[in-house]
């Protein structure tokens, strides 16, 4: 009985966790673009305040029961993503060990897709049509930087006999190396693929507020859209995490943690600021032409 | 507990607080004033340091802001998102136009004073008014939040008969639904 309620705290802490580190590393994003425009910019903290003047909002809008729970299937997405993916090495943190099992990662490289589904599936239902363009961008886009992700996970999985991330964790800590030297083209393909992932400039197509008047969010407000900022921020740590654990061999603690995800997460906030916004096709074409050849290259690697 | 009174006044400090710091800005940009807002986002006047965002849509903005005049054509629109935005939500009159018509004082064709149509919280004079009276107008408004002031929605709820007769003398064919609340 106990362990249940340490592991259900040391879940609710690494929500917690995830939330606060993601919404920070949003806020220095702001503040790194804002210095690059010659700009002061925002405080670090202005997402949180943005959060919470979000959930203070009145939230009238109804059109439809889909409306109601897309949010609530983006939220739900990420954190279930959140509870796969391991925050620390060796023995979790926090009294909590994540929900891995041997086939973790094939699980979560579906899971990951869920979030983006439930948003379409709400922002379908508003019947606004920026959101319909918004949403079939996001899934175009989607097929683009999934196929090389994918690869780049497969040739992982074929190169080391695991499907567990904790497997490719444990392996990093015995052979004292990074996968993202072990095989360095999956890594390159798979942080090519992260740019597409994290829908910033130039693949932020789906958002796009200029063109499609930040498409699938576009009839959500106040709650809603505090929601899916909550959602972005646990799932961009989420998936840096993912990284850091799968290539660059986990953290012993939260300042290595926090060190090597910002590292990573620099590679798509720099590439993004210095980039004008791609067109659907070119940011499709862009995923299948260098990171899918890369993510060839990788399974290549592996399999000799 | 919950009912406290200096509980609330802690959790309206908050509210106040984040609103103030996190405006969500949706421009209404038809008339001359738009040309002075790239100024004001930008890298020089910056106004994103004060919490000042652009929104895309009326669904996700707290601040409706009226660049100059409005046609008759146009207040059918601006109505409807003003109606269309999520409480709490504020306006800000930009220019001369939107407090007494301006130049276009004796157009037929244009509204005078934005206040008959919809609740002004902060008024912006100048034609135009500088980015650096617009900063001015985004800190009064701030003050104005802060003190919990900015209550242009509440207004246009417990007077809703007034704001409907005003806008219907001038809009011949009513393009919107009737509320009953």
């Amino acid at each position: 009985m106990n362990t249940i309620l340490f592991q259900l705290f040391g879940a609710l802490a690494t929500i917690l966790l995830a939330f606060t580190v993601g919404m920070f590393y949003g806020g220095i994003r702001r503040k790194i673009i804002a210095r690059i425009q010659n700009r002061v910019g925002p405080p670090i903290y202005q997402n949180f305040l943005d959060v919470i003047k979000l959930y203070s909002k009145e939230t009238s809008i109804h059109h439809g029961a889909m409306q109601h729970m897309g949010p609530v299937f983006a939220i739900t997405a990420s954190i279930t993503s959140l509870m796969f993916v391991p925050v620390l090495n060796g023995e979790g943190w926090f009294w909590f060990k994540n929900l891995n099992f041997s086939g973790d990662l094939i699980f979560l490289v579906y899971m990951m897709v869920f979030g983006s589904l439930g948003m379409a599936l709400g922002a379908g239902q508003t019947g606004n049509p920026n959101s319909a363009i918004g949403v079939t961008r996001g899934l175009s886009q989607m097929v683009g930087y999934e196929i090389p992700f994918v690869m780049s996970m497969v040739a992982l999985m074929a190169q080391f006999h695991t499907t567990s991330i904790t497997g490719l964790m444990n392996i990093q800590v015995q052979e004292n190396t990074w996968l993202m030297f072990s095989n360095p083209f999956a890594f390159i393909a798979a942080v090519l693929a992260m740019l597409g992932m994290f829908h910033y400039s130039p693949f932020d197509i789906v958002h796009a507020p200029a063109e499609v008047a930040s498409g699938p969010v576009s009839e959500f407000g106040g709650k809603y859209l505090g929601l899916m900022m909550s959602s972005g921020s646990i799932f961009a740590f989420v998936k840096l995490t993912l990284f850091v654990n799968i290539f660059m061999g986990g953290a012993a603690n939260l300042i290595e943690l926090v060190i090597k995800t910002f590292a990573l997460y620099l590679i798509p906030v720099l590439y993004g600021v210095t980039s004008p916004r791609y067109r659907t096709e070119q940011a499709i074409t862009y995923f299948w032409k260098w990171p899918l050849f890369f993510g060839v290259i990788a399974i290549l690697w592996a399999s000799f | 507990m919950y009912n406290d009174n200096n509980a609330q006044t802690i959790v309206e400090y908050i509210k106040n607080f984040t609103r103030k710091n996190s405006l969500f800005m949706l421009a209404y940009g038809t008339g001359c004033g738009a040309i002075e807002l790239p100024a004001t986002l930008t890298s020089r006047y910056d106004a994103e340091r004060l919490g000042v965002r652009g929104a895309a849509t009326p669904r996700q903005a707290d601040l409706l802001l009226i660049t100059g005049y409005l046609s008759t054509k146009t207040l059918k629109r601006v109505i409807r998102v003003y109606e269309q935005m999520q409480d709490p939500k504020y306006v800000i009159g930009f220019g001369s136009c939107t407090i007494n018509g301006g130049m276009y004082w004796d157009s037929y064709n244009t509204i005078k004073m934005l206040d008959k149509y919809i609740p002004v919280d902060v008024y912006i004079n100048g034609c135009m008014p500088r980015p650096e009276s617009v900063i001015a107008g985004f800190k009064e408004l701030q003050r104005l939040i802060s003190e919990g002031k900015a209550d242009g929605a509440t207004k246009y709820k417990e007077n809703l008969d007034w704001y409907r007769e005003n806008q219907k003398k001038v809009l011949k064919n009513w393009p919107l639904v009737e509320y009953n609340w």
